[in-house]
């Protein structure tokens, strides 16, 4: 069996940047397994701009920003496995991968990085009335379509769900001729950020819906008409709201579900609010040396945070890998309360972590002119006010690593909204 | 004659309705920013809005690539997204193709070029 210091699951922006970051502490025998036959993961599909305006101070489109870090990878002499797919990882962390060109083959990994990304969720997730006849996409299979096999998936064109990615695909269709009709959205408020909305949406005048579902699908063969209703308080369809619009294409951008087959299959504890790993602050999962970051953790709205916590992944297995990681005398949870919905880590030993530590954290309702506070046992350490958050926009606190030392006693971290 | 335009500010996820009195071109008052940023987006936007163009362009003699992704170099002109593409459509390129080439030079006289966002 072959051994590797370092297995990295997934060439992506996170694979990427953490078998970037891992190799500069010095974790050089590492390998990136990637099932495409191309490194950069979805952002090879994101010709649109808007990426690296943190990381690099300019503003670039997804295949610049993928290249960007597949150069670096070039240039230190990373290994990269494509086509290949990882078919199980063991509590050992024995990887075991299949690919054309070596078939079925194991490697004994010293550490292991879960960089796997995730997938959009399907039809049938969302148990929409009707037949299933062809005109029915993901946005994201759309815009493989569209940006990768120059093929337009229909021409009269209809979309549920407000995230990023439905309302990138709007304009993209907009653009190559076709013609939206409306982004139909199930809550109250867009899961996509404000500039989409104006530079997606509005410029071109398509209409968002908000709080309106598809109550049905017609048409047998192909899709012929959707019916658009308005849903109440429950989030039910409010019957005699519906509006017939005919059109060949419905695409769904619905959420995005953290990629975790291998992980549950390792023995890896996944959180029921992000259905990603539960991890501490080094990233580290409950299987000593395995490790997660990117959107297999959680999905993000911004590739940048992604190479940031991929980052501080590949430095944290270069640690264990070395032997060089603290031991941890004391670990407290971090608690996420009073509307935060989950916090990425969700627990932190003060021995362990850097002088700073970036804690994520998603809220799960607008909010407007609340605080964001940070306690570490009795103690309020943050306290800052946002004039808005929403779901859709991912926030953060550092804590210092002196917040916890000088707080011995203190049995947890606590990451709250307050009104004052 | 006074006209209103009604703008979202972009800037933060606060999305201020931002509107903006006008006497032609010249801008008479700017109401409903909460900050100072929604001010100059909102100057910008109707004195001289211009948004980055990307799409992609078919690309032969590639052995991976079907399609080359590209983008206008800089921004242009907001009334020219569709004129950009009606350039670019029947826009083919040859392998090999590297991040930074200049598929369409000037397009639409705008001194912008369109330039190559992916290798193939």
């Amino acid at each position: 069996m072959d051994t590797r210091d370092l297995v990295v699951i997934g060439g992506g922006p996170a694979g990427l940047a953490a078998a970037i970051s891992a190799y500069e502490q010095g974790c050089t025998d590492v390998v990136v397994l990637e099932r495409d036959v191309q490194l950069g993961g979805i952002l090879n599909q994101c010709i649109h701009n808007g990426f690296g305006l943190h990381t690099f101070k300019e503003e670039l489109t997804g295949p610049e920003y993928a290249a960007r870090y597949v150069d670096r990878a070039r240039e230190l002499g990373i290994a990269c496995e494509l086509g290949t797919m990882v078919v199980d990882v063991s509590t050992d962390r024995v990887v075991t991968a299949v690919s054309p060109q070596r078939g079925v083959f194991s490697i004994q990994a010293g550490a292991v990085i879960l960089a796997m990304g995730c997938r959009e969720r399907p039809r049938g997730a969302l148990g929409i009335p009707g037949f299933r006849p062809a005109g029915i996409y993901s946005a994201g299979t759309a815009q493989r379509l569209v940006n990768i096999e120059g093929q337009m998936p229909g021409r009269e064109v209809v979309i549920l769900g407000s995230g990023d990615i439905g309302l990138i695909m709007a304009r993209r269709m907009t653009l190559e001729g076709a013609h939206v009709a409306c982004v139909a959205e199930l809550m109250p408020y867009s899961g996509g950020l404000k500039r989409n909305i104006v530079q997606c949406l509005d410029d071109f005048g398509i209409p968002l819906l908000l709080s309106h579902t598809i109550s049905r699908i017609e048409g047998k063969r192909r899709v012929e008409a959707v019916w658009v209703s308005e849903v109440g308080a429950d989030l039910k369809p409010i019957p005699g709201t519906e509006v017939r619009y005919p059109c060949d294409t419905l695409l769904l951008s619905v959420g995005l579900l953290p990629e975790n087959e291998l992980s549950r299959a390792a023995g890896v504890e996944l959180s029921a609010v992000t259905r990603g790993p539960v991890v501490n602050e080094s990233l580290q999962t409950n299987i000593p040396g395995v490790f997660a970051c990117g959107n297999v953790l959680h999905v993000h709205d911004l590739v940048d945070y992604v190479s940031q916590e991929a980052a501080l992944a590949g430095e944290c297995a270069a640690r264990y890998v070395a032997g060089t990681m603290a031991s941890a005398v004391r670990e407290v949870p971090v608690v996420a309360q009073g509307g935060v919905r989950y916090t990425v880590p969700s627990c932190v030993s003060a021995d362990r972590m850097d002088e700073r530590l970036v804690v994520r954290f998603r809220v799960g309702n607008v909010y407007r002119d609340k605080y964001v506070s940070v306690y570490v046992g009795d103690d309020r350490i943050i306290h800052r006010k946002k004039r808005v958050m929403a779901p859709g926009e991912m926030e953060e606190v550092v804590i210092k690593k002196t917040d916890l030392t000088s707080r011995p006693d203190a049995d947890r971290i606590v990451v709250t909204l307050e009104e004052e | 004659m006074a006209q209103e335009r009604e703008l979202t500010c972009i800037n933060c996820p606060l999305g201020c309705a931002v509107l903006v009195q006008m006497d032609g071109d010249k801008i008479l008052s700017i109401s409903g920013n909460t900050c100072k940023r929604g001010e100059t987006y909102a100057r910008m936007e109707v004195t001289n809005p211009t948004r980055m163009v990307t799409t992609s362009v078919p690309v032969d003699g590639s052995d991976s690539e079907r399609m080359v992704s590209v983008k206008t170099a800089t921004a242009v002109p907001k009334d020219l997204i569709f004129g950009v593409m009606d350039a670019l459509s029947g826009v083919r390129v040859t392998a090999p193709v590297s991040i930074g080439d200049v598929v369409l030079a000037n397009v639409c006289d705008t001194g912008v070029d369109i330039v190559a966002t992916r290798n193939a």
